[in-house]
């Protein structure tokens, strides 16, 4: 079980969050201009590092707020939780 | 006319029951030995408040139902009648007495004065549960990951988290902690309390 700490409630129960893919995909600026391929690559298409990832999780048992993490993938260390809108933490 | 409105609101519905009535005497039972006690306060007001703590709204409601709203993460603000509990940056639960909820309502949405606002009375959301006595943090811990330690978790603390599995407010207070938990499972958060409790209780 991974303790995730909740940049409102402090750590709490993995199983108190629901997970939200990677973060910081932006929304294309004008879906209706892209062609198929890049409208189902902004879709479906992820990174999937072995490493530092910055993912989007949900407190839904508790605050009910949309964050941001960076997790290792590779150790499910959690290097650094932010609010959604802040920019992504440097990790050296 | 308006008071013919207002008697007939202030009446309690004939046959109301509260979700965990039909536990009281196994709560009573279990409280007998006197270093647990559990028990129900049903039919309290819950309004679920949302709003920009920032705003001039947020303080002018804050007057009206003279309790600021607790910005810190986790905390509640008042006491007594009535306590305001802090679910989440822009969201809070007023909890009132029974028969509240009309009249908080309309105050809060008097004092919002048209701002950018929601409130909802959720008074039949959920229920409250007493969980007090020496022993109440031993059994809390057999179903909840947080740490109810005084240090951590004494009055004036609530969150919002998982107890056996099933969403709860807690709340911390002077004698004990209350559990809001949904009508819907209130009698299992009951049947699961009791089951807790069994090493605690005198003769169990």
């Amino acid at each position: 079980m991974l303790l995730i700490p909740c940049p409102w409630c402090g750590p709490r129960d993995e199983a108190e969050f629901h997970y939200g893919g990677q973060a910081h995909v932006a929304y294309p600026e004008d879906p209706a201009a892209l062609s198929d391929e890049e409208w189902a690559r902004y879709l479906f298409f992820r990174d999937n590092p072995k490493g530092l990832f910055a993912e989007r999780w949900s407190h839904t048992a508790g605050c009910r707020r949309w964050f941001n993490a960076v997790r290792d993938t590779a150790t499910n260390e959690i290097h650094a939780v932010y609010r959604t809108g802040e920019p992504r933490p440097v990790i050296a | 006319m308006a008071d013919s409105v207002a008697d007939s609101v202030a009446e309690p519905a004939v046959g109301r029951r509260s979700p965990a009535a039909a536990f009281a005497a196994r709560f009573e039972a279990a409280s007998a030995g006197g270093s647990l006690r559990l028990a129900e306060i049903p039919f309290l007001a819950q309004i679920n408040l949302r709003v920009d703590p920032k705003s001039p709204a947020a303080e002018r409601i804050g007057t009206a139902i003279g309790v600021p709203l607790p910005v810190e993460p986790g905390t509640t603000a008042g006491g007594g009648d009535l306590e305001v509990l802090w679910l989440g940056p822009d969201e809070w639960l007023v909890v009132g007495p029974d028969g509240a909820a009309r009249d908080l309502v309309e105050r809060i949405e008097e004092a919002a004065a048209g701002e950018h606002v929601s409130v909802v009375d959720v008074s039949a959301q959920r229920t409250t549960l007493v969980v007090g006595g020496e022993r109440a943090r031993d059994v809390l811990a057999h179903g909840c990951a947080l740490d109810l330690h005084p240090r951590a978790f004494g009055p004036g603390r609530c969150a919002q988290t998982m107890l056996a599995r099933a969403a709860v407010v807690l709340v911390a207070g002077e004698d004990g902690f209350r559990l809001l938990v949904r009508s819907s499972f209130a009698a299992y958060v009951a049947e699961w309390l009791l089951d807790a409790s069994v090493e605690y209780v005198a003769g169990g």
